[in-house]
């Protein structure tokens, strides 16, 4: 079925005709956005789940136009025939002083997290979110930073390049970088917070549990109790900084609260003072041990908005090195998954030597192993010699025979059966309200992926399927990540059968300050790790307007307390490393 | 049957095991060996993957990029950075600082009077290398830097910063080679374009010339004295014949060789000998003779230093 907002809006139009008190739930109509009534959200979102089909939240985000604020959500559909570009919604909030939608946790629970976000970094407030706290940053920090009047401490200029680097800076002095920076000048302290630290009062404890008491569960005859356990931060399974609060009865968990944002560092504030060039070594640092698709996924956005063309060459080129970071990076998660469980080191680091000679490859093409900075808007940064593509086929060669052996080490062993099979399985149904997306999503049975029912770069000319599995549990999302490693090498080998012998690599002049013509967009692609998405908005400049990143990690943790209720202690460090996150792309 | 699968997976690292001891080096060989590396580091590898650092360590690519450097051609005061401060604006994290010169009279000049890295801050992008027009701003692939001063040895000033040319050309020998291809290639074409151009202005200016050169040798008579004649061969491109030939046609000063037109001098040469165009090629006296005139010889001999013959190189 083609797409057609038009029709959308005219089908919701019929559902929620306005009256002479109210208005209708449609608004306005902005580009290629429907603007709904604040409060009717909820209703709107319900009709759309249940009788239109489109029931996938997977991006909520918000943008601040000074004179307004706005919400956005890009709702999709998991029917077969449905899939495709989504509904993107916005609301208009004019209140800048005390901003409020209606929550859709209740609809979706799986904006629970993002709207968690938006209240953090906008003060959007969100009436009948169950646990409306701060996500990324602490109870108490003044200000919402992505609000364009706030300004960090050591704020030099709205938008880079600054002007005290050229023509006629003074010498900088003092010479290290934390002298120079101004933290004293532009701090900003908690209401009733007093700096004197003779007079410091530590902050009020957050109670994160947010007031749920499970009753006693019945383990036997053991005598058991409440107690609530910190895992983390730095605890070494948890993939990173990453704090769990535990609720156990006896050794069953009864509820989970993760607490992020340890390594955050506002990406999405830095990504709106950088060019739109600066910002592509940034993605890099999100997911790093995946950064080839994060390149990825922002120059595809991009391109959205300027409407460039790509260079054939470099399509191949980014398809290639795109399904080697996926490859790669299932055959890590797996090592990690089995790192959770106990399996110490082994499987890890025969997916480490295997990450080597792809980094290797990585090295070559595009100078650095890990921070690669490769793609460009219309290609990508460096050609690749004749030797490299051999190489590269003998690692390709090489990683096929290596999941081989993987799946000869791990798939029939016992143990790790009689601990996976049937841990935290989940539906896709249920994964899908969630927000759940990637390999996650498809080990439930879901064949949603975004390289088939949303094609961007030259996907739709490969051959290639999309595996799923059938309950969503600990076994099932180890043999997704290895089957669609499997497919990965079959990309590969596809795209480096039809490699190009000649070409371009870059379409037009390539230039430092590109201007971006004004828009907003959401684009997504199939990470590795799911749904990587980027909402921008642009005004015209050589500047973003509006920067922000869907990070499937930080989605995809949002099911982490409905995956793990019920399970035991042990298993849901476990379930932790199935759901594959990586910090620095959850705290951003 | 139950365990089979651990089996075969225990077979998996049993044959791992026995490949370590198969492939790998051997307790009599040499312990640090860097040809053991490179077998074991192959794609097709087996056995150990590690490696002893920093005993041993991993060959480093061609591409590999980590801090930028500067590029001179001879001299370190003479590098091909104009401060056009594109690296300084694409930075990412904004971590270079360019101060441009300016010349006596306190105009902007082509050249970083000041040029500040902040190791510290740089990530490693390489953008300043990419979008720089004149291949002045490199990467430098020194990447082992411990220090005990941050202040003192992550703050890369003009000093730490310049290379000369050789050195980037032995660290990126492929980049080096590309662009000094191309550069040729350029310099190949505006030569054409300038020998097309000339050929079509002489030709159309001969009559007119001539005319012109009438006038001038009755005006030269009348002409006030010249002043003291100067050594005209002190010019890249002028040898004795030339001179005389100048000489000759009533050029004997820097002065007047910089008031003189690049075609009337070719004219001259051409109605003294014809071959001499052959040989000579006019285009930079006028601006040489200048910095003649205004007594500037350092700068004059810096760019004589670059020039072949005369000709712009």
């Amino acid at each position: 079925m083609a797409f057609d907002l038009g029709a959308i809006e005219a089908q919701l139009n019929e559902a929620f005709p306005g009256t002479e008190d109210s208005p209708g739930a449609v608004v306005d109509r902005d580009g290629g956005w429907l603007v709904l009534d604040a409060d009717q959200i909820p209703a709107v979102a319900t009709h759309l789940r249940d009788e239109m089909g489109y029931d996938y939240l997977t991006h909520l985000s918000a943008s601040d136009y000074r004179d307004h604020l706005e919400v956005v959500y890009n709702l999709y559909s998991t029917q077969p025939d449905q899939t495709g570009p989504g509904i993107p919604l916005k609301v208009r909030i004019p209140d800048r002083a005390d901003p409020c939608v209606p929550s859709l946790v209740s609809v979706f629970p799986g904006a629970n997290f993002q709207e968690r976000e938006v209240w953090d970094m906008f003060g959007v407030r969100f009436e009948g979110h169950p646990n409306m706290k701060r996500i990324l940053l602490w109870e108490g920090f003044e200000g919402h930073p992505m609000r364009k009047d706030w300004h960090e401490p050591y704020f030099e200029q709205e938008q880079k390049p600054f002007k005290s680097r050229w023509p006629n800076p003074e010498p900088p002095t003092p010479r290290s970088a934390e002298q120079r920076v101004r933290w004293r000048a532009n701090v900003q302290y908690p209401k009733n917070f007093d700096p004197d630290p003779e007079q410091w009062q530590p902050m009020p404890e957050v109670d994160v549990t947010n007031g749920v008491i499970v009753d006693k569960i019945d383990v036997g005859r053991l005598d058991t109790d409440r107690i609530l356990l910190n895992i983390g931060p730095q605890h070494p399974s948890t993939h990173g900084v990453f704090r769990m609060v535990v609720g156990l009865q006896g050794e069953t968990v009864t509820s989970v609260y993760p607490v992020i944002g340890h390594l955050h560092r506002n990406h999405e504030k830095i990504g709106e003072r950088n060019l739109w060039t600066g910002n592509i070594p940034y993605t890099e640092r999100l997911d790093y041990i995946s950064p080839m698709y994060n390149n990825f996924g922002y120059v595809v956005a991009v391109e959205k908005l300027t409407g460039q063309e790509v260079a054939e060459r470099a399509e191949y080129l980014r398809i290639i090195m795109g399904e080697l970071t996926r490859a790669v990076n299932h055959i890590l998660a797996v090592g990690f998954l089995f790192n959770e469980l106990g399996a110490m080191m082994t499987p890890m680091l025969y997916g480490f030597a295997e990450r080597e000679h792809v980094l290797d490859l990585f090295e070559e093409a595009s100078g650095a192993r890990l921070m690669v900075n490769y793609y460009r808007f219309g290609g990508v940064a460096r050609d690749v010699s004749d030797d490299w593509l051999k190489r590269c086929r003998q690692v390709v060669d090489r990683l096929a025979r290596k999941i081989d052996e993987f799946e000869t080490l791990l798939t029939d062993n016992e143990i790790f059966i009689s601990r996976a099979r049937g841990v935290s399985a989940m539906s896709w149904q249920e994964m899908a309200s969630y927000g759940v997306s990637g390999p996650l999503l498809r080990s439930a049975g879901l064949a949603y992926d975004i390289r088939k029912v949303e094609p961007y770069s030259i996907y739709e000319s490969f051959d290639f399927d999309i595996p799923t599995h059938e309950t969503g549990d600990l076994y099932d999302r180890y043999r997704q990540r290895i089957a669609e490693a499997r497919e990965s090498i079959n990309i590969l080998l596809q795209a480096l059968d039809r490699f190009p012998a000649s070409g371009s690599i870059q379409t037009g002049k390539k230039s430092w300050n590109p201007k971006v013509p004004a828009g907003e967009v959401y684009s997504r692609v199939e990470h590795p790790k799911g749904e990587l998405g980027w909402y921008l908005v642009s005004d015209g400049g050589t500047n973003p307007y509006r920067y922000h990143v869907r990070s499937p990690c930080f989605v995809n943790l949002g099911a982490l307390e409905a995956m793990s209720v019920g399970t035991l202690l042990a298993d849901s460090i476990v379930i932790l490393g199935s759901i594959d996150t990586t910090m620095g792309e959850v705290d951003r | 049957m139950f365990g089979l699968g651990m089996l075969k997976g225990l077979s998996v690292t049993m044959r791992h095991f026995i490949d370590s001891y198969l492939y790998d080096r051997k307790p009599w060989e040499p312990r640090y060996n860097s040809e053991w590396l490179e077998k074991h580091q192959a794609i097709d590898g087996k056995g150990f993957f590690t490696i002893q650092y920093p005993e041993e360590k991993r060959k480093i690519t061609e591409t590999f990029r980590f801090i930028p450097m500067l590029v001179y051609e001879e001299t370190a005061g003479d590098p091909r950075c104009t401060a056009c401060g594109i690296c300084a604006r694409v930075c990412p994290p904004q971590c270079i600082w360019i101060q441009r010169a300016t010349d006596a009279r306190g105009r902007p000049k082509a050249q970083p009077k000041g040029f500040w890295i902040d190791a510290t801050i740089c990530m490693s992008c390489g953008y300043c290398t990419e979008f720089c027009p004149f291949d002045a701003i490199k990467m430098n692939q020194v990447h082992e830097m411990p220090t005990v001063d941050r202040d003192r040895d992550m703050f890369y000033d003009l000093d730490k910063l310049l290379v000369p040319v050789e050195y980037y050309a032995e660290l990126h020998p492929s980049d080096y080679e590309a662009e000094e291809a191309a550069r040729r290639a350029k310099e190949e074409a505006k030569r054409q374009a300038a020998e097309k151009r000339s050929a079509a202005a002489a030709a159309k200016k001969a009559e007119a010339a001539k005319k012109a050169a009438e006038a001038k040798e009755a005006e030269a008579d009348k002409a006030v004295e010249p002043s003291e004649p100067d050594d005209l061969t002190r010019i890249e491109g002028i040898g004795p014949k030339i001179s005389g030939a100048l000489h000759a046609s009533g050029i004997t000063t820097f002065a007047q060789l910089a008031g003189t037109g690049v075609d009337r001098i070719k004219q001259i040469l051409e109605e003294a000998d014809p071959n001499l165009l052959k040989l000579a090629d006019p285009s930079t006296w006028p601006r040489q003779a200048k910095l003649a005139d205004s007594g500037k010889w350092d700068a004059l001999e810096r760019w004589q230093e670059r020039l072949k013959g005369g000709r712009g190189a």
